[in-house]
């Protein structure tokens, strides 16, 4: 089984249209995961019908008892992120700052402070409208720790693949290059970057690219919009060819990605268009490289 | 004043909006642009400044003195992020999981684990020609982007008081760093774009406003794309919609060469007017 995932670093490159095309163009070949758990949107395109639910715990929460707590304020003597408040001599635990370290409970004299186990999420094993196990997640407001809940929905679809004998996972990265992106990183076979050529499409590239780099995984790279700024695309292949990242294709600029958007489908599934056979190629080209 | 332009989904338009409303704002106001997206800093990418300034960020972690230290394994006990372990005879700190709580340090009975400086990543201050500009920028490899930018917010209320409107360029998405760069904002902006995803990411981060009970309103941009999902969602649940930027290759096209669009394209131009309205009747600016 081999693991497949599309990051971008910026956002808004075209990098979950694609992925969803990709798995479209896998069928029953992949396990498709969306990993983009803060912000999911491939199950918009994937239309999945849900047979599985959980809860995601990770991380603690504090939680004071005012009966017992005598207001001495050690706790918020220790507290590194300003996560107790003190409102009339009543110290509570701000929910949003506290970062569940537990130094407060181990220092309260009276034990009034207990640590909570933190719902952050949900997570789902679904079946895509093509009949594919698809996994996703959809982070609490404000949580944190995306990148354990990324690592969890990696791990189903691994297990799943291996159980029911499919070569591909397919995985929907974050954006940036922090927790979640390592998470989503860490374990893959191949990574497609997702590109645009403008100023902060290239400079996002070439930070994510670092952190590919560290993981030792062989990269390819799509640039999408590709005829928008012609001196920048070279610039990206000549950044591709320096570094040694397989230069998979250039998708022109073009509406009918929003268009298939709307219509709640991808690009692929629209009609037969160069974009089409562009991706099938892309899709055969990266199963060759991953043999 | 101080305005964070967020988004849920990534590539909508917060840098555009961001770098223009400052440039915009500058010509009748004192401005202070801060691009909090720390992970993929983009805002200086549009902008021509010169460096006024820069320092290195740090952040606290643990590093052994074995000196004194009876391996007695408090410091693993009370380290809930498993950054801190005991093998054998040693004691391993593992930097990108510390969270900077101290615990492991402050507990320690001999005192063996003092907490010293690592570097998380960078705070640069430049000079446009017309207002001030303050970038950090996450080092590759560190996972965690709330410290530094917890730390960026210090430095700016440090460095200029409230003469000044302060404009945050925030991270994308609902989770924490988002959190971090608009907790302490007056008014929050969102922008999305009218696509089915644009929806579903503005929704949560509508939700997420709502959570911090946060006034917010939305900017659709490249209007006129996808379908009226969004103003529909809006009008229903009385969100005002500030401002409509149109779709237009044209915008795109300048916007991939790191240009400004608002003295360039007069439908921006009027738009921004339209966001500085809505903050003038509110109150939000003089």
């Amino acid at each position: 089984m081999k693991e497949i995932v599309v990051i971008s670093g910026k956002g808004g490159t075209g990098k979950t249209s694609i992925t969803a095309s990709l798995a479209v163009l896998g069928g029953r070949d992949v396990v498709v995961a969306d990993c983009d758990v803060d912000a999911a949107d491939m199950h918009i395109l994937l239309q999945p019908e849900i047979a599985k639910s959980e809860d995601f715990f990770s991380g603690e929460l504090a939680v004071i008892d005012q009966d017992i707590c005598t207001q001495c304020g050690k706790c918020f003597d220790v507290c590194r992120f300003d996560a107790i408040d003190v409102n009339d001599g009543i110290h509570i635990v701000n929910e949003l700052s506290c970062e569940g370290c537990g130094y407060c409970a181990r220092v309260c004299p009276v034990d009034a402070i207990t640590n909570i186990p933190l719902n952050v999420g949900k997570w789902h094993i679904s079946n895509t409208r093509l009949n594919q196990p698809f996994v996703h997640a959809k982070l609490g407001i404000g949580a944190d720790n995306s990148g354990k809940l990324v690592a969890h929905v990696k791990n189903i679809a691994k297990e799943i693949a291996e159980e029911y004998e499919r070569p591909y996972v397919l995985v929907d990265g974050s954006p940036g290059v922090g927790c979640p992106v390592v998470s989503s990183l860490s374990g893959a076979h191949f990574v497609v970057l997702v590109t645009e050529p403008t100023v902060s499409g290239l400079h996002d590239l070439k930070r994510v690219y670092e952190l590919v780099n560290k993981f030792h995984i062989k990269a390819g790279c799509i640039i999408n919009k590709s005829d928008l700024n012609l001196e920048k695309t070279n610039e990206i292949i000549e950044f591709l060819k320096q570094e040694n990242i397989i230069h998979l294709a250039n998708l022109p600029y073009n509406e009918s990605f929003t268009k298939a958007m709307t219509d709640c489908k991808t690009i692929v599934e629209v009609d037969d268009n160069i974009i089409k056979e562009t991706l099938e190629d892309i899709w055969k080209e990266i199963k060759q490289i991953i043999k | 004043m101080k305005i964070a332009i967020a988004s849920g989904k990534g590539g909508t338009g917060k840098t555009t909006l961001s770098t223009n409303l400052a440039s915009f704002l500058a010509e009748t106001h004192k401005v202070v642009l801060t691009d909090l997206d720390v992970e993929e800093p983009n805002s200086g990418l549009f902008l021509k400044s010169e460096l006024v300034y820069s320092e290195d960020k740090f952040k606290m972690i643990p590093e052994w003195n074995k000196t004194d230290c009876t391996l007695c394994g408090n410091c693993q006990d009370v380290c809930n992020y498993h950054a801190v372990i005991k093998i054998v005879d040693m004691i391993m700190v593992f930097p990108e999981l510390c969270h900077s709580c101290f615990a492991c340090s402050e507990l320690c009975p001999t005192n063996s684990l003092p907490m010293i400086e690592n570097k998380m990543g960078e705070l640069k201050h430049f000079k446009t020609d017309s207002f001030d500009f303050v970038e950090s920028r996450l080092t590759i490899g560190e996972e965690q982007a709330v410290p530094l930018i917890k730390q960026t917010l210090k430095f700016i209320d440090s460095k200029f008081n409230d003469d000044f409107i302060k404009i945050y360029d925030a991270p994308p998405g609902t989770s924490c760093p988002v959190i971090e760069a608009t907790k302490d904002a007056d008014f929050v902006i969102l922008i999305t774009e009218p696509t089915p995803f644009g929806l579903n990411d503005v929704i949560l981060a509508i939700e997420t406003m709502q959570e911090l009970k946060k006034d917010f309103g939305v900017v659709i941009n490249r209007y006129g794309l996808g379908n009226a999902d969004i103003e529909k969602y809006c009008k229903e649940n009385n969100i005002p919609v500030l401002a409509k930027i149109p779709n237009k290759r044209k915008i795109a096209e300048l916007y991939s060469k790191g240009e400004l669009l608002w003295d360039k394209i007069p439908e921006v131009k009027t738009e921004l007017e339209k966001i500085v309205l809505f903050l003038k009747s509110n109150s939000l600016l003089k």
